[in-house]
């Protein structure tokens, strides 16, 4: 048992410590000097001292986590506790590669239509129960019921039954083919919970099998993790991590600057640039993406050549400078890392009036045309600046964009009914792009009315991608998906954007994830 | 007279009772007029990913699924027995939340109104003293600063200065009650009562200026002048004790206010009191925590009248008489 752990935590220190290397960006800040949010590599990462064992840390958070039920869980804050407190049979490492989580290890049969799990030996849940295969059954099982109203059902909709022959390992049956479950199953939406619970039990106290268990939990103050003694990996350098409550980015700041806060995640650069003292400021770019949803089965958008003169009419990059001040990269559909879009692989890679203005002509809207855009007032910052810009651009290619700016519950309402010409929105990315798209694109799709377009092609891209299993081939099925979107404008992706990590310089260990997870406060302590 | 003493006690309670049911009706259906409802405001755009089965379930889990009326009547009758409802969010009845952020807004308030009758009464006396002249443009300057600098400007300010600056943010702590640290809270308490405090004092300068201005032209001033009454002893207790009716008003008015209108201040600090639990009510689209926290405070607001009316005869011997 302690080899098997040593054996399994080693290759994950390494591949966190490396991934500082490849992915966090970071800067840093010291008293004298303002923390910088510049993006820059840093070239090594095993500067970093390892922690020492025991202390606190408090990380500020602007809103406490609204539930404590992993299945139905959708908030930033909630999501960052539980992913700490509950495991999932998979796991991302710092570079998003699929590694063992509750499953030590899987074998996935020749037609690809059963994945047989292996699980980890001598694991137990807080409470000191042990974990087996009907946990395991029990949790999936309990998901894939619509009455529990779990979040992540969808990701288990092709999954036909569970078998467990023994105690030790699960089958998965699957209807097709699924390369990419094996991503989506690391979501602590489907998190493995004992099956002793309930959503009743789960919904007051933690059970999980995760580095942390809620210690306390005070309404609208804080949310305290206290290391758990029967967690099967490493034990967390820190005794107790405090999530405590600072209702906006600026009492968090300010709080940082006190002393009073060890880590917090921004997202508004300005802010995060307020932070004074013994600071590092990490920059992370995000798997999320600022888009111009178009409704391409509504009014004018039906027709593709308008919606080309649009993706032609908007410079990416001077939106990103004016509505963000550039914090940001263009980007293409995909950002899975490995599955990355070209942003210049579109119709019009740079903005281009002529090309627009061709466009329009063939649509028979020479003479110009209006389009109404939904945007959200206050469901995230820079949303009515992008709008502003995105508006301004397309003036100049004489095209009207009617801003309709709603309040978050109207927008939302809106958006899920796909009652809107075009939308102004930031939708969240995945780091496989089955995850990702797979629920908007293909006609079946449980998202694909607010998507607005389908097509037989892109429904015989998505079905051929959820099964290859040959990575090369993949890549290019998911390159096709991309050009497929952008040829028929079907959106215009825009840029994505960057989190701010703020961590005091008492602390090591932690490694920023463009998912914008926290699970690495296991590995975090006080140096 | 103790006939005209209970109509009037049993006509002002019907009244306070007819406020609060018409804030409760009032507040029930606003509730609802804002679009989305929890799911939405807990899954946000997730929410579209929901089958009809799934939607169908949350909405028994939330309790939205009876007809508008009787989610009405059942949340009234059971505030009668006492049950506020409950928090799905926080996984805790409403009136334990209520219990907690209550003494925190009060203290707040308390804290608020006692530094803005430290600044306002004595300035609005000074200005009074000499109208027209430097001490009184000072104070009518000082008003003006008290009602032109909002609450979240003067807050995030006072918060950042010190923080960055001094490194004094004990708001940052994380809260302490007085009985857990008195020293803490005495700390954390005091910038959001100076900035709430700040704002209230204006309307006070401006009071106890017309008050003072006004009484001291009195009669009975002259007289008490004429029979050689020191000009300490005129003021104190001639001019500022017949000025204090409406200041004492005033004071009424603004601490009803303060315990429903600290949101902003409580946000800012971090104050885990009751216009925080309505702010983060409506955003989760709680309606049950928002309803009853709202009546709450509208209790408070009338409560507080109520006393200030009789404050009243406590210190004006003409309104005993009659």
């Amino acid at each position: 048992m302690t080899q098997l752990k040593q054996r399994l935590n080693a290759p994950l220190k390494a591949i966190a410590l490396a991934s500082s290397a490849g992915l966090v960006l970071a800067g840093c800040a010291s008293a004298s000097e303002e923390p910088t949010t510049e993006p820059t590599e840093t070239t090594s990462a095993t500067a970093e001292p390892e922690p020492t064992s025991g202390g606190s840390m408090v990380v500020g958070i602007t809103v406490d986590p609204d539930t404590i039920f992993p299945w139905k869980a959708t908030q930033f804050q909630a999501f960052r506790m539980l992913e700490n407190v509950y495991d999932t049979l998979t796991a991302f490492d710092a570079d998003l590669n699929v590694v063992p989580g509750l499953a030590e290890s899987w074998e996935v049969s020749d037609d690809g239509l059963a994945i047989t799990f292996d699980l980890r030996d001598g694991v137990k849940f807080s409470d000191g129960s042990d974990f087996d295969s009907a946990d395991v059954k029990y949790s999936y099982e309990a998901i894939q019921d619509e009455a529990n109203a779990a979040v992540a059902r969808s990701t288990l909709g092709g999954v036909t039954s569970i078998d467990t022959p023994d105690s030790d390992t699960v089958v998965l049956n699957l209807a097709t083919a699924d390369v990419g479950i094996l991503a989506n199953l690391t979501s602590v939406n489907l998190a493995i919970v004992s099956s002793d619970d309930t959503e009743e039990t789960l919904s007051t106290a933690t059970n999980g099998t995760g580095p942390f268990v809620l210690e306390s939990r005070t309404a609208g103050q804080n949310v305290v993790l206290a290391r758990n003694p029967n967690y099967w990996g490493d034990a967390t350098p820190l005794d107790t991590v405090e999530f405590r409550v600072l209702p906006d980015e600026a009492a968090i700041a300010a709080a940082m600057s006190a002393g009073n806060v060890q880590m917090a995640v921004f997202s508004d650069p300005i802010t995060a640039r307020t932070v004074t003292g013994d600071v590092t400021v990490n920059t992370t770019p995000q798997l999320s993406y600022h888009a111009l949803m178009l409704n391409a089965r509504n009014g004018s958008m039906t027709d593709k050549n308008v919606r080309l003169a649009i993706q032609c009419a908007i410079d990416r990059q001077a939106v990103l400078d004016t509505a963000l001040l550039g914090e940001g990269a263009v980007t293409g559909p995909i950002t899975s890392p490995a599955f990355r879009s070209d942003p210049n692989a579109r119709p019009c890679p740079e903005r281009d009036l002529a090309a627009a203005a061709e466009y329009l002509a063939a649509s028979g809207n020479a003479g110009g045309l209006e389009i109404d855009a939904i945007v959200a007032q206050n469901l995230y910052a820079g949303a009515v600046e992008i709008a502003q810009a995105v508006a301004a651009q397309l003036a100049e290619a004489n095209i009207t964009l009617n801003l309709e700016v709603l309040e978050s519950g109207t927008y939302i309402d809106r958006w899920i009914a796909g009652d809107f010409e075009s939308a102004i929105a930031l939708n969240g990315g995945r780091p496989d792009p089955d995850g990702m798209y797979g629920r908007y694109f293909p006609s079946t799709g449980n998202l694909n009315q607010v998507s607005g377009y389908s097509s037989d092609t892109m429904d015989a891209l998505f079905a051929a991608g959820k099964s290859e299993g040959d990575p090369a081939v993949r890549k290019q099925i998911y390159a096709d998906v991309s050009a497929e979107l952008e040829d028929n404008a079907v959106w215009v992706w825009m840029f994505s954007g960057y989190t701010y990590t703020a961590t005091s310089d008492s602390i090591t260990g932690f490694t920023p994830m463009t998912t914008g997870s926290w699970q690495y406060l296991r590995t975090t302590g006080l140096k | 007279m103790t006939a005209i003493l209970r109509s009037s006690v049993i006509r002002k309670t019907a009244g306070a009772l007819a406020t609060l049911f018409g804030v409760a009706v009032f507040v029930f259906f606003m509730l609802r007029a804002i679009p989305g409802d929890q799911i939405s405001a807990s899954l946000g755009t997730e929410a579209a990913g929901l089958t009809e089965a799934q939607r169908q379930a949350l909405v028994e889990y939330y309790g939205i699924d009876e007809p508008l009326t009787t989610q009405f009547f059942s949340w009234l009758a059971n505030l009668f027995a006492g049950d506020l409802g409950f928090s799905v969010r926080a996984q805790q009845p409403v009136l334990d939340l209520t219990v907690a952020a209550l003494p925190v807004t009060f203290q707040l308030a308390v804290f608020a109104i006692l530094l803005a009758l430290i600044i306002g009464v004595p300035i609005g006396m000074l200005s009074a003293s000499a109208p027209r002249k430097a001490r009184d443009f000072v104070g009518q300057a000082l008003s003006l600063l008290g009602l032109s600098i909002p609450a979240f400007l003067l807050a995030t300010t006072l918060l950042t200065f010190f923080a960055v600056n001094l490194g004094f943010n004990p708001n940052g702590l994380g809260y302490k009650t007085l009985f857990e640290d008195p020293s803490v809270n005495l700390q954390q308490i005091f910038l959001p009562s100076l900035v709430l405090g700040f704002g209230i004092s204006a309307p006070i300068i401006r009071t106890t200026r017309a008050a003072v201005l006004e009484i001291r032209g009195q009669d009975f001033i002259r007289t008490a002048r004429a029979k050689g009454v020191k000009t300490q002893r005129i003021q104190f207790r001639h001019i500022l004790r017949n000025a204090l009716i409406p200041i004492v008003t005033m004071t009424g008015l603004q601490f009803g206010y303060l315990l429903g209108g600290a949101v902003v201040v409580e946000q800012i600090f971090s104050l885990p009191g009751i216009g925080r639990q309505v702010l983060l009510g409506i955003q989760q689209k709680e309606y049950a925590l928002v309803q009853s926290t709202v009546l709450v405070i509208a209790a408070s607001f009338v409560i507080i009248n109520l006393l200030t009316d009789l404050l009243y005869r406590a210190i004006d011997p003409r309104v005993r008489a009659e």
